[in-house]
């Protein structure tokens, strides 16, 4: 007899309760709901709700940290990899209330790193148009994580819609949609932003719209694949003996036996999103000023920054968002290591 | 016993594997002592060990595991001292492997003739020519049919049967003085299985070849061995002669594996089968003292948990020995018996099954509009009926048709012809999405494979109380709980295995959660596909007892598609035999168990390997393979592999239906006269127990 079959279970402890799924993904939503919605929607609200709407969050990302270090502390790869990640989704969520100054407001122009002007420090230096840098640098990270995110999650939510549906009924819907993704997939990924946001205009819903656009063919196939394989397992046949309806088969019976290689998948394609959405701000294609944005501070001082003097200016945004496609790859790579090894 | 020195002696050999979890002990004090010529089986159940000591043998046992004590001596030479040089001389030319899947142990992308070519040529470094005609020869040894058409296939153009014997040959072709055997036939059917157990038999005696067979198959070991050892959880329980061990046996554990197998003298209801209760203890988990002491029915405190019991000799000087402190105080001559029951009484016809096809087309060319259009016939021309509180069994080997059977009564795939009726409704042409709430839960399947019954992301509640909700058994949320704790409490297992995820669940568990859902609808009729096939024999006997329990309660009719024998025999009232998709035979079980037989139901009989010493069985020679369904041989499906062919009749004409009395029904040609003079496959002697009826009722 094994430990497991001895009878009543004691009601659990804090720190496994947390460790729930239930209570996990209200953990999640209580940071993205407000960091979402204080990034999309922020200028509508009036100041007083602007200034308490992320307070819950911090502590959620917070506990989130903790959970996914103590559920993943076997891989060092992949702590490595929460941490850089949750480093910058605790930077979003907390930089209201960081002592930073407003990163819009001009002061110092051309101020080295580490300077002392106009009774400030200027830690990283200011841009060209005297900004500081520090201050722009951890704002940044609230657009790039929440529109990399959410067309991440939009891409896959359709991708994986598609996937089901080709893999599960097969036959006429198969040869149709894998069809239409293969031609999507014969073009160039940049060539098909470009395309998509010159015709829509720039702006983040339209991001999310190319990003979409271009990833779900991808995760259409693996979400195709791996229901090519799951679909003759006998738990499939033995709901379609009962005559439950194929919608219900691919969410309730397919989907979540997918998981597994579709949580390594994400966390790489965040990493890629992210690098399409410095890249298309760069471009101009993407999120506008004023605001500060990885891509953005790129694009401002790609030309300043051609002297070595001020090359920081280039280096600040270029490593941060560099560190957070690493976290990302990191984590991914750990996850699929632990996966491999149960 | 000769004066020759062993072959291959294994002393108080420990092997461990190594894991994130620390030690876990997977073979622990193993002894074996093999003489030149002499064959050894090692039978026991999944996670014994017993594969383990073939590795272990081989000294191959990847970067984790390791030799923890004990020593191996292969011609007097200890294994552990040699050189990873030597070792790599030995391996492949004096002891050869022989793995379970054939297809997985030849190289997908190398002609047969270059893989067995390279044996001599590393080996003895013999030239390409010669080992060439080596391997041409070897190939026609073991019984290959144009060896020269095989030397230039690759492995999958042939069967799994022709992969096999190649293996063989490969393994043989240095001529090996220890030929390692680890399930070689369990991937096969029965009829391809019976002529490679013949082949290891002949070599053994033709090359003088040391055999180590592994197999969970006591029949297997009783065909081709002549000493045995039985292990269980890494120990090795019991040892000793064939004879010793099958008719004397001296460990509660051997005793109980004998008592959880079909064999001829079982029958559902006079005699039933008794299971093994409880599960093999996790190696890291073991009991202190006796492994099998939680589960043993004569389990004593403070002597059977002492620690390191010994192999103890059933009489001074005996070569069979056992480990168990207490084989003289236990009286071995009455038998553990389980309660006989009356016989069910059948009731209405339930299910009408007439004149039913299922054609698939298949389009075989580059281009759709260029290509020829063969049709692949999975069924033709099924008739039978089952009755309530019926077990109608179908009996076939791989590719019969059997299962494509079940998926169309279910309503996966639609018929091509043909009538099936359920009660009053027709079904044939009714997909399963079109067909309402009660007749789908009239009609419910228990599937094979238990790892793949149960979605792994739901919890056990989870998954029956959908099949409650959705037949609409109940629908408060409070009732479908207590739904859920009753059908839980009739497969036996804890109420509280409902919160469960199936990984949290042994194979016989989940398929038993498997069974509880079948049920959960209160159906008529269950189709049951090879339910315990993939499970050990003590877990079988628990799952088959369970199933027929709950048909007896609830008089559901059962239909059983397997490909064993056995279990069918043990638990059927009517038996349908299948090939290539027709109907062969059927009939009552004794009946069919009884001539006249069909000529392949013959064969099949011949076929299965019985784990009992005093059955004797007519050998049956079936040549050949089972034919591919997409281009069945004319006239009889059978006429190929028929030893009764009678050219001209056979392969021209569709045989007749023969009727001998009630529904025995045989599709051959031979004349009544002849199919009735056929004598019995399977005999019993008469042992000096008292008289068994079931037994001799076969035999008669």
């Amino acid at each position: 007899m094994t430990a497991l079959e001895i009878g009543v279970k004691p009601a659990l402890p804090l720190h496994l309760r947390v460790r729930q799924p239930d209570c996990l993904i209200a953990l999640i939503l209580l940071t993205w709901i407000p960091l979402t919605f204080y990034v999309m929607f922020g200028f509508y609200l009036s100041d007083t709700v602007r200034n308490f709407v992320l307070l819950p969050a911090i502590p959620a990302t917070v506990a989130l940290y903790i959970v996914a270090v103590v559920s993943w502390r076997e891989s060092p790869v992949a702590v490595i990899g929460a941490t850089l990640v949750f480093f910058w989704i605790f930077v979003a969520v907390a930089a209201p209330y960081l002592p930073l100054i407003d990163p819009n407001k001009p002061i110092a122009p051309f101020a080295e790193v580490g300077a002392l002007k106009k009774d400030h420090w200027f830690l990283l230096g200011a841009d060209f148009k005297g900004r500081d840098m520090l201050s722009r640098d951890l704002w940044g990270c609230q657009r790039v994580l929440v529109w990399g995110i959410t067309a991440t999650l939009v891409a896959y939510a359709i991708g994986a819609f598609f996937g089901l549906i080709a893999g599960y009924l097969g036959g006429w819907w198969d040869q149709a949609i894998s069809l239409v993704c293969n031609i999507i997939l014969s073009f160039p990924v940049m060539v098909l932003f470009i395309l998509i946001l010159n015709y829509l205009g720039p702006s983040g819903f339209n991001i999310v719209i190319a990003v979409t656009f271009a990833s779900a063919p991808a995760i259409m196939r693996i979400v195709r694949g791996l229901t090519l394989d799951t679909k003759t397992r006998d738990y499939i046949f033995a709901a379609q003996t009962r005559g439950e309806h194929p919608l219900r088969i691919m969410i309730f019976e397919l989907l979540p036996n997918a998981r597994g290689p579709i949580i390594v998948d994400a966390c790489l394609r965040l990493g890629y999103t992210t690098v399409a959405i410095t890249t298309l701000t760069f471009l101009g294609l993407g999120l506008q000023p004023p605001d500060p944005d990885w891509g953005l501070m790129i694009k401002e001082s790609a030309k300043v920054a051609m002297v070595w003097r001020f090359s920081y200016m280039l280096l600040v945004p270029a490593l941060s968002v560099s560190s957070l496609i690493l976290g990302f790859n990191l984590l991914a790579d750990g996850l699929r290591e632990m996966s491999m090894r149960d | 016993m000769s004066e020759q020195a062993p072959v291959l002696e294994c002393r108080n050999l420990c092997v461990s594997y190594f894991t994130r979890a620390g030690e876990v002990p997977a073979v622990v004090d193993f002894n074996l002592k093999l003489m030149p010529g002499e064959a050894h089986g090692i039978v026991g159940e999944s996670g014994c060990g017993k594969s383990t000591v073939a590795l272990a043998v081989m000294n191959y046992m990847g970067k984790n595991g390791a030799i923890v004590g004990g020593e191996i001596l292969f011609q007097g030479r200890d294994m552990r001292t040699m050189s990873q040089e030597e070792l790599r001389q030995i391996r492949g030319s004096k002891i050869a492997m022989v793995y379970q899947e054939p297809m997985a142990s030849l190289n997908p992308s190398m002609r047969i003739a270059e893989q067995l070519a390279e044996v001599p040529q590393y080996h003895e470094g013999a030239t390409q020519q010669e080992a060439l005609s080596r391997a041409e020869s070897m190939l026609a040894q073991v019984r290959l049919p144009d060896p020269k058409r095989i030397m230039h296939s690759f492995p999958h153009q042939i069967s799994g049967g022709q992969q096999q014997r190649v293996v063989i040959a490969m393994a043989l072709l240095s001529n090996p003085s220890l030929l390692l055997l680890d399930e070689p036939t369990t991937a096969l059917d029965v009829t391809v299985e019976a002529g490679i157990v013949e082949l290891i038999k002949e070599i053994a005696a033709k090359f003088g070849t040391s055999l180590i067979y592994i197999s969970h198959n006591l029949g297997l070991i009783l065909e081709t061995c002549s000493r045995i050892t039985v292990m269980y959880s890494g120990e090795a329980v019991e040892t000793g002669s064939i004879g010793d061990v099958f008719e004397t046996m001296r460990h509660p554990y051997t005793r109980g594996l004998f008592n959880s197998i079909p064999v001829p003298g079982a029958d559902k209801n006079a005699r039933p089968l008794v299971a093994i209760r409880g599960q093999l203890p996790l190696p890291y988990a073991r009991p202190q003292g006796c492994y099998f002491g939680p589960r043993c029915d004569y389990f004593v405190d403070g002597r059977c948990n002492q620690p390191s019991l010994p192999m103890l000799p059933v009489a001074p000087g005996s070569t069979h020995a056992v480990r168990c402190v207490r084989f003289n105080e236990i009286d071995w001559t009455t038998a553990r018996k389980a309660n006989g029951r009356p016989p069910v009484q059948r009731g209405e016809v339930v299910l009408d099954v007439e004149d039913l096809s299922k054609h698939y087309v298949i389009e075989s060319g580059p281009v759709a509009l260029i290509s020829a259009k063969k049709t692949v016939k999975a069924n033709e021309k099924i008739t039978f009926r089952a009755h309530e509180a019926e077990t109608v069994a179908i009996v076939g080997e791989s590719g019969c048709g059997k299962s494509t059977f079940a998926k169309v009564l279910i309503g996966l795939e639609p018929a091509s012809a043909g009538k099936v009726q359920l009660g009053k409704l027709q079904l044939a042409d009714v997909p399963v999405q079109r067909r309402d709430k009660a007749t789908i839960s009239r009609l419910q399947m228990v599937f094979q494979n238990p790892f793949d019954t149960l979605n792994p992301s739901h919890t056990v509640g989870g998954q029956i109380g959908r099949v409650i909700r959705k037949f609409g058994v109940e629908s408060d949320p409070k009732k479908v709980e207590e739904r859920i704790d009753q059908l839980l409490d009739i497969v036996k297992l804890p109420r509280d295995f409902a919160k469960r995820l199936p990984r949290q669940l042994s194979g016989g568990q989940k398929q038993r959660v498997g069974i509880a859902r079948a049920f959960a609808g209160n159906p008529e009729m269950v189709i049951a596909d090879e339910p315990v096939s993939a499970l050990d024999v003590s877990v079988q006997a628990a799952v088959t007892g369970l199933l027929m329990d709950i048909q007896r309660e609830h008089r559901t009719t059962l239909l059983f598609i397997s490909h064993d024998l056995s279990v069918v025999r043990y638990l059927a009232d009517r038996i349908i035999v299948m090939y290539l998709g027709r109907i062969m035979e059927q009939g009552s079980t004794e009946e069919i168990f009884s001539p006249p037989y069909h000529p392949y139901t013959e064969a099949l009989l011949s076929a299965v390997p019985i784990a009992d010493a005093s059955v004797r069985k007519r050998k049956i020679v079936v040549t050949g393979e089972i034919p591919s369904p997409s281009n069945p041989p004319p006239g009889c499906p059978f006429q190929t592999r028929c030893h009764y062919m009678m050219p001209g009749v056979c392969d021209a004409i569709l045989p007749p239906l023969r009727q001998f009395g009630g529904d025995h029904v045989i599709a051959c040609h031979l004349e009544q006269e002849a199919l009735q003079k056929m004598e019995p496959v399977i005999t019993v002697e008469t042992r000096s127990e008292p008289a068994d009826h079931t037994a001799s009722g076969i035999a008669s």
